[in-house]
């Protein structure tokens, strides 16, 4: 968090790219909802050393960014944070694992490498599949899509509370980091022993901050309900985005489709 | 109309940090009315407003909008009826597009969403933004989320308005715009501010607050005119009556 205000420019990119229009911001939101969960469960299904089946999983999020006009650079920008905690549950596998592992059929490696792969390639997709969803649905409708699901109301609001007090988090970080710089006579960063109290008082600050939007909601007749308006009702392309994408993972998950392919050219050029 | 009634009975009011910014607090606003609440920083103005939106909740004492007694149980009643127009625009403007933070309000209430629209656009002209309706709040520039602000009260169409310094950065123009604005809500209006020339063009009625008391409450005229009673609230006489700086004449009323 080098530049508050800049992540904050950044959190708040996804609300604007949920506020594009293409198919994929047309699809109704349950579907999205429900197609991220299969792929999640997919992608979280396979094996560790099942490294080779799982690649064409690839696919999803690149068709999903690009038909829905998603910039990649800045959503991939938005995995790394949490790239090195996915590294450092990884990381063991390189340790402990030896045994050898056929890859592909004329490659072998250690165990540990495949399975650190694995897990680095899974943890990638999935936050990436997250993102890509608020990308393009937004937290109001994602929230919907809960709602129809028949999740119990509080969790909703929760989750909604929850991402809107980030970005009160990050303003508030903003403001005092810009205070406080231009107060300490050109110094670089915020010294050691003034990191307490300014934690100290962002907390207060960003508290203070989130219960006077709450306020404000409550005056406005918030009772725990999000209304976007417009909701369309759920039609048969929506079911077939849905349908359609169950299926490929279905497929993925249960043919190694990469072997299958390499097979398939070692037939041709025997 | 008495559902327009505004009571406020011996209101007291002490923060978590143990700061009284309310210390009996105690006045009657009838249907129609325009009142100024001025004093100066730190009198209890904004938290006296929280009370009346029914935001906070007196230790002491009551608030009755029309006949009914302002508890957590008439809240949502309440809070139809009255509109708060906050001190800080970014505490009221939390959606992805201005268009979407002005429809808010109406949308919880179930409103057809041609109604909604119909509403939005409505409210956003009033304030002279409409032209912004799509960009994303936090871009805006002050002064334009005040407007927009203003905007999300104004589309709930609330009768009784209660604003906590509204022309706070408005450029001329915009402050003009919203006195001709306020000017044509017929409702009861309760305004808390610095600017004393907008009280003296907009309220017919004054409450001067000092360290959470009620000072003096009146018709503006009198009040905003006696110097000394204005210097003892940190305040000073509206710049209308003063006289011109460059020629010196003395203004008369
Ligand atoms: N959240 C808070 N916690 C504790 N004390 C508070 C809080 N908000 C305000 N106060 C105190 O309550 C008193 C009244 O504050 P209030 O905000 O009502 O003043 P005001 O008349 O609106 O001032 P201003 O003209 O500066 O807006 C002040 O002394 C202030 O220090
Ligand atoms: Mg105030």
């Amino acid at each position: 968090m080098s530049n508050p205000v800049e992540s904050l420019y950044n959190i708040r990119l996804l609300d604007e790219l949920a506020e594009k229009k293409s198919i994929i911001h047309n699809v109704h939101p349950l579907m999205k909802v429900l197609t991220t969960g299969a792929y999640l469960l997919v992608t979280v299904s396979f094996n560790k050393y099942q490294l080779s089946n799982m690649l064409p999983l690839v696919f999803y999020p690149v068709i999903v960014m690009s038909l829905a006009d998603i910039p990649a650079i800045p959503i991939f920008k938005r995995v790394l944070p949490a790239l090195p905690l996915i590294t450092g549950i990884g990381l063991f596998n390189l340790l402990y694992d030896k045994s050898p592992v056929l890859v592909l059929p004329w490659i072998t490696i250690p165990g540990g490498w495949v399975s650190f792969l694995s897990i680095l390639i899974k943890g990638f997709l999935t936050i990436l599949a997250a993102l890509i969803l608020i990308a393009t649905t937004g937290m109001t409708k994602i929230a919907l899509a809960l709602r129809i699901m028949r999740i119990p109301g509080v969790f909703i609001i929760q989750l909604l509370l929850t991402y809107r007090y980030i970005a009160v988090l990050l303003e508030e970080a903003g403001r005092i980091v810009r205070a406080y710089s231009l107060r300490s006579a050109g110094e670089k960063g915020i010294k050691f022993r003034d990191w307490g109290p300014l934690t100290g008082h962002l907390l207060i600050r960003s508290i203070e901050r989130a219960q006077r939007v709450y306020r404000s909601m409550c005056c406005r007749g918030f009772a725990g309900e999000y209304h976007t308006g417009r909701e369309k009702g759920i039609n048969t392309g929506d079911i077939l985005y849905f349908a359609g994408w169950s299926i490929s993972f279905l497929i993925i998950r249960y043919f190694n489709i990469p072997a299958m392919i390499g097979w398939l050219m070692m037939g041709v050029r025997r | 109309m008495s559902h327009h009634i505004i009571q406020a009975d011996n209101l007291k009011y002490k923060y978590p940090d143990g700061r009284q910014a309310l210390n009996g607090v105690t006045f009657r606003i009838t249907h129609g009315e325009s009142v100024g609440i001025v004093g100066a920083n730190g009198a209890g103005k904004s938290t006296l407003l929280m009370h009346l939106a029914g935001v906070l909740f007196p230790d002491e004492g009551e608030i009755r909008i029309g006949e009914v007694p302002l508890t957590r149980k008439t809240l949502p009643l309440i809070r139809q009826r009255v509109g708060m127009v906050f001190q800080d625009p970014d505490d009221q403007l939390f959606m992805t597009t201005v268009y979407d933070d002005v429809a808010f309000g109406p949308r919880n209430y179930k409103l057809p969403e041609e109604e909604v629209e119909k509403r939005v656009i409505s409210s956003l002209d009033t304030v002279g933004i409409l032209h912004l309706k799509d960009r994303p709040p936090y871009k805006l520039s002050g002064g334009e989320k005040r407007a927009a602000a203003i905007a999300t009260v104004l589309a709930m169409n609330p009768d009784i308005l209660v604003m906590d310094e509204p022309t706070s950065s408005l450029d001329p123009k915009s402050r003009r715009r919203l006195i001709t604005l306020l000017q044509g809500f017929t409702h009861t209006k309760i305004i808390a501010t610095h600017d004393l020339d907008m009280v003296f063009e907009l309220c017919e009625r004054t409450i001067v607050l000092k360290d959470g008391r009620v000072i003096t409450d009146g018709p503006t005229e009198k009040i905003l005119c006696d110097a000394e009673l204005m210097e003892e609230c940190g305040l000073e006489l509206p710049l209308g009556l003063l006289g011109c700086p460059v020629c010196n004449a003395k203004k008369t009323i």
